[in-house]
């Protein structure tokens, strides 16, 4: 990025990021252990918040498989936890499914930086498999989305079914301990917050670094006319792959943070309402801004455990109309909603600058 | 563009003060101790504030478990208006403090870990799925919480901060199993839901066969909400077995008996012995379809005890006279009086000392007399099998007699040996 | 022999299930291309207005009379799911077209609700559906091989629902006007039809089928406020399978994962079956990303 002035404006967005990070860094002072950290699973439902906003809110590429990518990051860093807890042996759900030897690709998961590493590239690698076909094949928009339902469903009935190596419904819980350090004590979970927290805001400029280059002009205007960029000479696959990719990545690497925090990871969180769930973050949040994505994760995070207690009933008749007023009448969500309301009255937007139909 | 950006920031800004403000004036009440490490010390002490005890409920309320669930929160709050009604539990009012585990496993742990840290409850009574109680038991056991699991299971475990008040496999699963082989003939088709109580009991089952004399003609499993059934009947239908043992759960079980009767079979052809349907799921599956079939469970509304009868009339009485007892939620309502009456016993609600008061207690439950077994903290069970009839209740066809010890781990099976825990 | 008939006959019958809760979506998606993840829902209405038809029958008519509840219980699904579709649409999905996904995640909004106001309404709990005693048993074709005449019923009912979906599209002059609206929109609108007119009657019609496909699904599933959740993804497959914009397409595409999904659940289980049948479909629209009956068409998006 080329460096800009420092107008009285930009003077203001960068004391609010230091205000945000300082917030976001000094929380362990003020908050119990217990908010910490359900605060460090919201930040970590930001982070996917962040990489789906750059293939739907910037390229157009409408996902609803997010949680499986975010799920096998999950796996893989629950499979290392779980190792650890069980000391090399097979754990116990494979006993009762009958299984008495540890499988082949189990063991390198004792590993701590082997299953980090997978924990990024192998939902990167399906990514591009995937991508690499589909978006080559040029199945887009609508299609692509349905698609990516189905891999959902491929998904969760293998990681159900293969009860012996994955842990069927159950999941994979009943960790103790991260590379020595206990996971109960509270200055472990104070450090994973931390570490979230820096991922997160590495992760925001890492994708801010992303739609402001060359790479990330192509993106915006992949969305806005595939088939235009396509004459002009570019590729669209290439680069609809390469962001599809990326954008796996960052999830997988939030679903390995996620399992720190809550200690399980089941396929339930893969499934098609939880993928939904995480687009429509994105949505009300405000897609095509990734402070409205990842502010859009957290907030709706935090308002789901207060409220859905309180009415469980009431909660998701709100969460339903909230998604029908947001995605009808606010196509840019909250964020964009701050600004409609400041800029209506200076000017009317040029038609070609509004989000009309992104994904169309 | 600019411009938008910093409004998007303010917008940021404003955001995050809401957050934390929440996380902070709700910790108000409770956090006269900011320095949280002593947090979980603080909930080990217990939740006697004065003149009332704090417990969680924990189950799902809404999501595909809520089906189930809902009945025993009824219970389970029943019991509890009686006790206070009575007295209360050391002359302090036991209040409940109601969470949605919303039928997903994570959650059910972040809502224990909230019970017992931030609403500092003394015990928690919840969990129906086996995954939602593994998911919680990490929880209670980094917190050295207390939880009352009221769902018969697939054994196997046997974790200090869990009372179970539902049957193990040898309360439930091994005897009925016994007895299908010496009433109902040797070849025994397994069916099950893909998940994992129905696929660990028929681990237990295919060794218990090959040690008495049964024949395995079939085992297969569908997945969950799986509704068409047809070609699993043929398959059925071409293994011929004598009995069917039935593990499915919730919603399949009514696709299954639906389409069974239209293939032609009855109760009559082929013995079909479920475990996961009680009189609650025979209402959704119509009494026309499971007329004949056999469950096996440790309490029916049919039951005939004294406490029994109490428990189905007041039942009724608060929730409505269409309303059904069934298994859980009458060891759901057991569990709260069990739990009373340790606390009693203890002159504490501290986890510890409950748990020690609660060994060997006895209590005279809807289900007959039960006892809690001091070293698997599972209770003391009779056995029961009972055939649906016309009205949509069970009769009893058998019942084990005497309460059964539990064995949770199978010990006192030979057979048992090769499917004892790895770890 | 007769297993190889009979799990012909299941082919079949699930094939005609999915056809059922398809046919729905293949208008709304088809011609509409409005994405309505709603549609599971109008199913689950379906089936509580069958459950409530009964109700009725059993408590205001004699029993003898009760066996022909079910008579009444199909265009009461389909007139109740109808009415739904129409609120919906006018309230709602007018604002959302040409905008598919954005229809996807607003109708799925509604669905929650809808979901939610059925578990308020009715319970959580599943509630029972007794099915008339004339379709009780089957039909024997030879020793061991019963063919359920509910399922036979529910083919049908498929076919019936097809042939008048074909009189009414082909034949009838709103057909016509509907056919006009959606192959050239603002030519039709020139010439005088009503297109808001005919947009809310599409999709009014769609979801009145779904209405049935729900009253059928009594029948042999369990009817519950999340029915609807277990068909929705199936059905989508089948219309994308198919060919998006044509009734043949959709039958072929149903038939074909109905047959398949007996075959490999028969020779494997009931899990690895249904991920044998969703790699197959995400492998063939790889190579047929237009489904098998695709709409020929000159425009590029």
């Amino acid at each position: 990025m080329r460096l800009q002035k420092l107008t009285p404006q930009r003077l203001w967005i960068l004391l609010g990021y230091t205000a945000a990070a300082a917030a976001l860094f000094s929380a362990p002072l003020f908050v119990s252990d217990f908010r910490l950290n359900l605060l460090a699973k919201f930040l970590a439902f930001a982070i996917v918040a962040l990489g789906l906003d750059l293939i739907w809110g910037y390229t157009g590429i409408l996902s609803l498989g997010h949680g499986i990518f975010f799920g096998l990051g999950a796996y893989a860093m629950a499979m290392y936890l779980k190792l650890e807890a069980s000391g090399g042996k097979p754990p116990d759900f494979m006993g009762w499914s009958g299984l008495k030897e540890l499988p082949l690709f189990w063991q390198p998961f004792q590993h701590f930086g082997f299953a980090v590493v997978m924990g990024i590239a192998i939902p990167a690698l399906l990514a591009l498999v995937l991508g690499y076909f589909t978006f080559r094949n040029r199945i887009r928009g609508v299609y692509f989305t349905i698609l990516t339902q189905a891999l959902v469903i491929i998904t969760t009935t293998l990681l159900v079914g293969q009860q012996a190596f994955t842990g069927g419904t159950n999941g994979v819980t009943g960790y103790s301990s991260l590379l020595g350090f206990s996971l109960g004590s509270p200055d472990t979970k104070r450090a994973l917050y931390l570490i979230t927290v820096v991922v997160l805001i590495s992760i925001f400029v890492l994708c801010r670094f992303v739609i402001g280059s060359r790479f990330g002009k192509v993106l915006r205007a992949i969305r806005d006319g595939e088939n235009r960029v396509r004459f002009i000479g570019y590729n669209p696959a290439t680069y609809q792959m390469v962001v599809f990719t990326l954008s796996a990545a960052i999830a997988g690497l939030a679903g390995m943070l996620f399992v720190l925090h809550v200690g399980i990871i089941s396929p339930s969180m893969l499934g098609i309402v939880p993928s939904i769930e995480m687009v429509l973050w994105v949505a009300i949040g405000g897609r095509g801004t990734l402070i409205g994505a990842a502010l859009g994760a957290i907030l709706m995070n935090w308002a789901k455990s207060e409220f859905s207690t309180a009415y469980p009933e009431g909660w998701l008749f709100f969460m339903g109309a909230l998604f029908v007023v947001v995605v009808v009448f606010m196509p840019k969500g909250v964020a964009g909603l701050v600004g409609q309301l400041k800029f209506r009255r200076k000017r009317r937007e040029p038609e070609h600058e509004r989000v009309r139909n992104p994904a169309v | 563009m600019k411009k938008r950006l910093f409004y998007q920031f303010s917008l940021l800004l404003v955001a995050l003060t809401l957050v934390l403000a929440g996380c902070g004036s709700k910790n108000e009440p409770v956090s006269t101790k900011e320095e949280t490490p002593k947090a979980t010390e603080a909930a080990n002490t217990g939740a006697s504030t004065e003149g009332e005890i704090k417990v969680g409920i924990l189950h799902s309320q809404s999501g595909t478990m809520a089906i189930s669930e809902v009945s025993v929160i009824d219970a389970e709050l029943m019991a509890i208006d009686e006790i206070n009604a009575a007295g209360g539990v050391m002359g302090k009012k036991i209040v409940p403090v109601i969470e949605d585990g919303a039928s997903d496993w994570p959650t059910f742990a972040e809502k224990a870990r909230k019970l017992i840290s931030e609403d500092k409850v003394a015990t928690v009574f919840g969990g129906w799925t086996s995954a939602s109680r593994k998911a919680m038991k990490p929880v209670f056991e980094e917190l050295n919480g207390l939880l009352w699991y009221p769902v018969q299971y697939e054994g196997l475990e046997s974790s200090p901060n869990i009372f179970y008040t539902g049957a193990t496999t040898n309360q439930q699963i091994v005897p009925s199993v016994t007895w299908l082989l010496e009433n109902r003939g040797k070849k025994f088709y397994l069916l099950g839901s893909d998940y994992v109580f129905p696929r660990t009991a028929n681990l237990v089952i295919k060794e218990q066969l090959k040690a008495e004399g049964g024949e395995l003609v079939g085992e297969e499993y569908t997945p969950l909400g799986h509704t068409d059934y047809s070609t699993l009947i043929s398959k059925i239908k071409e293994a011929k077995p004598d009995v069917v043992y039935n593990t499915l759960n919730g919603d399949s079980n009514v696709a299954f008996f639906k389409q069974l009767k239209d293939a032609g079979i009855t109760a009559k052809d082929i013995t079909t012995l479920s475990v996961s349907v009680a009189e609650e799921e025979i209402r959704g599956i119509g009494v026309d379809v499971l007329e004949g079939h056999l469950a096996a469970w440790n309490y029916y509304q049919t039951t005939d005890t004294p406490a029994n009868k109490t428990f189905v009339e007041n039942y009724k009485k608060k929730y409505g006279a269409e309303r059904v007892t069934a298994d859980p939620i009458e060891a759901g309502y057991t569990a709260v009086y069990l739990w009373a009456a340790a606390v009693e016993k203890a002159g504490s609600t501290e986890v510890d000392k409950v748990k020690e008061a609660a060994k060997e207690l006895e209590w005279d439950a809807p289900e007959g007399k039960v006892k809690i077994d001091g070293a698997t903290q599972h209770i003391y069970k009779t056995v029961r099998i009972g055939e649906v009839q016309a009205d949509g209740q069970f009769k009893e066809m058998w019942n084990s007699g005497e309460a059964v010890k539990p064995d949770p781990y199978l010990k006192g099976y030979d057979w048992a040996a090769s499917i004892q825990p790895t770890e | 022999m007769e297993v190889y008939l009979l799990q012909l006959f299941n082919g079949l019958s699930i094939s005609s299930i999915l056809l059922l809760v398809a046919l729905g979506l293949a208008i709304t998606f088809g011609l509409m291309k409005v994405i309505n993840m709603a549609h599971g829902e109008l199913i689950m209405i379906g089936a509580y207005s069958t459950y409530l038809t009964q109700n009725l029958f059993n408590d205001y008519l004699p029993e003898s009379m009760f066996d022909w509840y079910f008579v009444l219980a199909v265009p009461a699904s389909f007139v109740i799911a109808f009415i739904f579709g129409l609120i919906l649409e006018m309230s709602l999905i007018r604002f959302l077209y040409g905008r598919p996904l954005d229809s996807l995640l607003a109708t799925w909004g509604v669905g929650l609700v809808l979901q939610q106001l059925a578990r308020s309404i009715f319970g959580a709990p599943n509630v029972a559906v007794t099915s008339p005693s004339w379709l009780d048993g089957g039909m024997k074709i030879m020793d061991g091989t019963l063919l359920p005449y509910k399922r036979l019923f529910i083919i049908a009912l498929v076919i019936a629902c097809l042939v008048s979906m074909y009189f009414y599209i082909y034949r009838s002059h709103e057909g016509r006007r509907m056919r006009a609206v959606m192959q050239n929109r603002d030519m039709a609108a020139c010439l005088g039809v009503s297109t808001r007119r005919v947009d809310a009657m599409t999709f009014a019609i769609g979801s009145g089928i779904a209405g049935v496909a729900g009253c059928a699904l009594t029948l042999l599933g369990p009817i519950g406020p999340s029915l609807g959740t277990y068909y929705i993804v199936d059905a989508f497959m089948v219309v994308v399978l198919g060919g998006v914009g044509k009734l043949v397409g959709t039958v072929l595409g149903a038939t074909g994962i109905g047959m398949f999904n007996t075959l490999f659940e028969y020779w494997t289980n009931a899990s690895l079956g249904k991920v044998l049948v969703f790699v197959c479909i995400v492998a063939f629209l790889q190579w047929k990303p237009m489904g098998l009956v695709a709409m020929r068409t000159r425009s590029l998006d």
